[in-house]
């Protein structure tokens, strides 16, 4: 890989090791001295927001780059064979420190502490677990999670890849594909206004919410959607997931699409096949890892949906979903032993997407 | 012949269809967009969709009845009496017109006539009120004069940008530094760190929040911007990470080889070299990575918490959304404001934008 056989001309000269190690170690300690300061006073000073805020960018960013910078410089005094074994370390550690610390082991902790009782003084075995098949609100949350799956993300396939066979078809494809793809750019917080707006229901008969108007003008009843016919409500929320993330399925589909070879269709239409034959019985298998991916892509993000409930229901109506009612269990019931089994059944139903993924990668050669 | 005539019907038909889907896909963020500079009155009043031209019943003229007239008797209106309960709803007199009540107790009858009418009052007052937190008024439906608060975006808005912007470099900059290492220095433990990468890479934040929340009661990081980078950072890096990879290790090996005869070391080749090549793999990652931090709420919620100056956008609007659910003039402006820079950077850097998509799941 590296050229270990290329000889550096300008090899320094062997210092003292003891005086690079010295020098390393004050280096990392002037780093953490320094930004330990700047934290400290911008956290504390009273300045105006806006110098505030440019003062933190300026620090943030670039505090990261002398951080590298600065330890580099110190590994570069110590000699040709140290530095080559250190400075790896150098650049794959921190991104290594930071997912230890951030992911790796907060990971075994919560899967610690879902064995512990709700104050986590209490070894209680797998009553937690026990507690999630057992306890109405923790079902209804896994209930409704298998729900927005279901619905969710086959919708999203589903439109998906029809939507890019159309817009491959179409005479204004570019324009169509940014249209559904727009979603994908705002917030969940902000389509959750969008759509309570759409949904939104006052008593009487003049509806200012799209939903209600048309089954106004229809001559129907006006409903308040979210609450009414659990747990069918759940639908329109899930709706909204499909209007934002139907767009990442259709870019991908359409790549896909791209790489159907032309000569292939055109043949098949020679010999008569219709364009639904063609679809399912050539497009399909052509695309099929792609739709693979794409669907536990989308599954993944389904399974932590949590901003669209929060804001459309607060979990209430019988809505709640796991990531919601983890939540729920964290910060207002204080249950920390339901919050980290919840969070479990989470990294349990992912599972066998990071074992795709690892298979994916081995097949990939690389790694 | 006949065929091609087939395939150009085929064609007109999936227009059509594709631009029905367009259409549904687009009216959600158009009404919210049209609504957004509704006057507080009139959103409440009509739907938005009454911008454009419709048939609606415009008063024409109003009739004065006596003012002793008994509402328990038939009320005898141009000639024909209708009951106080048809006036209420409204009822259709046989010229044509449409009768209701204006004003029951001053016993004044509209007559209003169906035309085309269209609703053109449009305002900045949601977006002033929204962006300055100052106090404001609005008239309300009955007439009544009352006064608001705004609710100060603009410091949260500030607040989304100084989260955002280190949020973005910095776990871009430390991928990219170890999708270096990973690609092309050989050092023990290399395929097992990369491994767990990967294995990171759909792990969900819900998993890791409750240890990490800890640490940082414990170390004072709660409710800073320090505390809010960090956590995008690391829960950012293992697809940065993975992402920068795919595109660093493709690179041709010649070109370290002889930046390595020329003496360079490690870092200069990083910076001098992969840096500026990368460029574009960058754009990409950095807008996904940039729009997921714009767009969170998780996070901010579970970190920020209720800390005051450091509320950012989302927060502030959810927020809103529980408190003020109805004042729809404001929530509109509020959504939209929040949507100003996704939007900014969907239209103007799209194709780093989907490319940051495609690369960063599909081959996850």
């Amino acid at each position: 890989m590296t050229t270990s056989t290329v000889t550096t001309p300008n090899t320094k000269p062997k210092n003292n090791v003891l005086l690079n190690v010295i020098l390393s170690i004050i280096v990392v300690a002037l780093n953490v001295l320094m930004h330990t300061g700047i934290f400290i006073f911008l956290r504390d000073s009273e300045m105006n927001p806006i110098i505030h805020a440019i003062l933190a960018i300026l620090w943030g960013v670039g505090g990261i780059y002398l951080i590298y910078w600065s330890l580099n410089w110190a590994v570069e005094r110590y000699s040709d064979l140290w530095r080559r074994r250190i400075q790896p370390y150098l650049f794959v550690g921190p991104a290594f420190l930071l997912l230890s610390w951030l992911l790796l082991i907060p990971t075994l902790r919560t899967l610690y502490m879902s064995f512990l009782d709700e104050s986590s003084s209490k070894f209680v075995g797998l009553a937690n677990y026990a507690a999630i098949f057992t306890n109405r609100l923790l079902l209804t949350a896994l209930r409704n999670n298998l729900l927005w799956v279901l619905f969710g993300a086959t919708a999203c396939i589903v439109l998906g890849l029809l939507i890019a066979v159309l817009a491959d078809r179409s005479s204004f494809e570019r324009i169509a594909k940014a249209i559904i793809f727009l979603p994908m750019a705002i917030s969940f917080v902000a389509a959750g206004v969008i759509w309570k707006f759409i949904y939104y229901y006052q008593p009487g008969n003049e509806q200012v919410g799209l939903l209600n108007a048309i089954v106004v003008a229809f001559g129907g009843e006006p409903q308040a959607w979210t609450s009414m016919m659990q747990p069918w409500n759940n639908l329109f929320l899930i709706a909204i997931l499909i209007w934002m993330q139907t767009g990442f399925a259709m870019v991908i589909f359409s790549a896909a699409l791209k790489g159907v070879p032309e000569d292939l269709l055109e043949a098949a239409r020679m010999d008569g096949a219709g364009e639904f034959t063609i679809f399912f019985k050539i497009i399909t298998p052509f695309i099929s890892t792609t739709i693979l991916s794409v669907t536990t892509t989308i599954i993944v993000f389904t399974l932590k949906i949590f901003d669209v409930v929060m804001i459309m229901t607060g979990g209430q109506y019988d809505t709640e979903v796991v990531a919601t009612q983890f939540y729920r269990q964290f910060f207002m019931y204080r249950n920390f032993g339901y919050g980290s089994t919840l969070a479990i059944v989470l990294l349990i139903a992912v599972i066998p997407v990071i074992v795709f993924n690892l298979r994916q990668m081995r097949k990939q050669g690389g790694f | 012949m006949r065929r091609r005539k087939g395939r150009a019907r085929s064609k007109t038909v999936v227009n059509v269809v594709l631009a029905f889907i367009c259409l549904i896909w687009l009216i959600p963020t158009f009404g919210l967009f049209v609504s957004s500079f509704r006057p507080a009155t009139e959103i409440l009043k009509t739907g938005w969709w009454t911008v454009f031209p419709h048939k609606e019943n415009v008063t024409k003229d109003t009739i004065q009845l006596p003012k002793e007239t008994d509402l328990r008797q038939p009320i005898e209106v141009k000639g024909k009496a209708y009951s106080d309960a048809e006036l209420k709803s409204g009822v259709k007199a046989s010229d044509g017109s449409f009768l209701i009540w204006e004003n029951r107790r001053g016993r004044t009858i509209n007559v209003q006539q169906s035309g085309w009418t269209m609703n053109t009052s449009f305002t900045t007052e949601n977006y002033k009120g929204v962006l300055t937190g100052k106090q404001y008024q609005i008239t309300d439906t009955d007439g009544s004069v009352k006064t608001k608060k705004g609710s100060g975006l603009s410091r949260a808005f500030l607040n989304t940008v100084t989260v955002s912007i280190p949020a973005t470099i910095i776990p871009i900059l430390i991928a990219t530094f170890a999708a270096y290492a990973f690609a092309w220095l050989k050092f023990p433990l290399r395929k097992t760190m990369f491994v767990i990468v990967i294995m990171l890479l759909v792990v969900p934040l819900q998993v890791a929040m409750i240890p990490v929340l800890r640490d940082y009661t414990a170390l004072g990081l709660n409710g800073t911007f320090l505390g809010v980078w960090i956590a995008h950072a690391g829960f950012g890096l293992p697809l940065a990470t993975y992402f920068m990879y795919s595109y660093i290790s493709q690179l041709p090996k010649d070109l370290f080889e002889s930046a390595f005869m020329d003496g360079a070391s490690n870092f200069t080749i990083f910076t001098k070299l992969i840096l500026p090549l990368a460029v574009p793999s960058i754009a990409s990652i950095s807008i996904f990575q940039f729009l997921w931090v714009w767009n969170d709420y998780l996070v901010s919620l579970v970190f920020i918490g209720n800390q005051p100056g450091v509320q950012v956008l989302s927060m502030k609007i959810a927020d809103m959304v529980g408190t003020r659910g109805n004042d729809w003039h404001l929530l509109t402006a509020a959504a939209f404001v929040s949507m100003l820079m996704p939007l900014a950077v969907f239209f103007g850097l799209q194709k780093y934008f989907v490319r940051g998509l495609l690369g960063g799941s599909v081959k996850g």
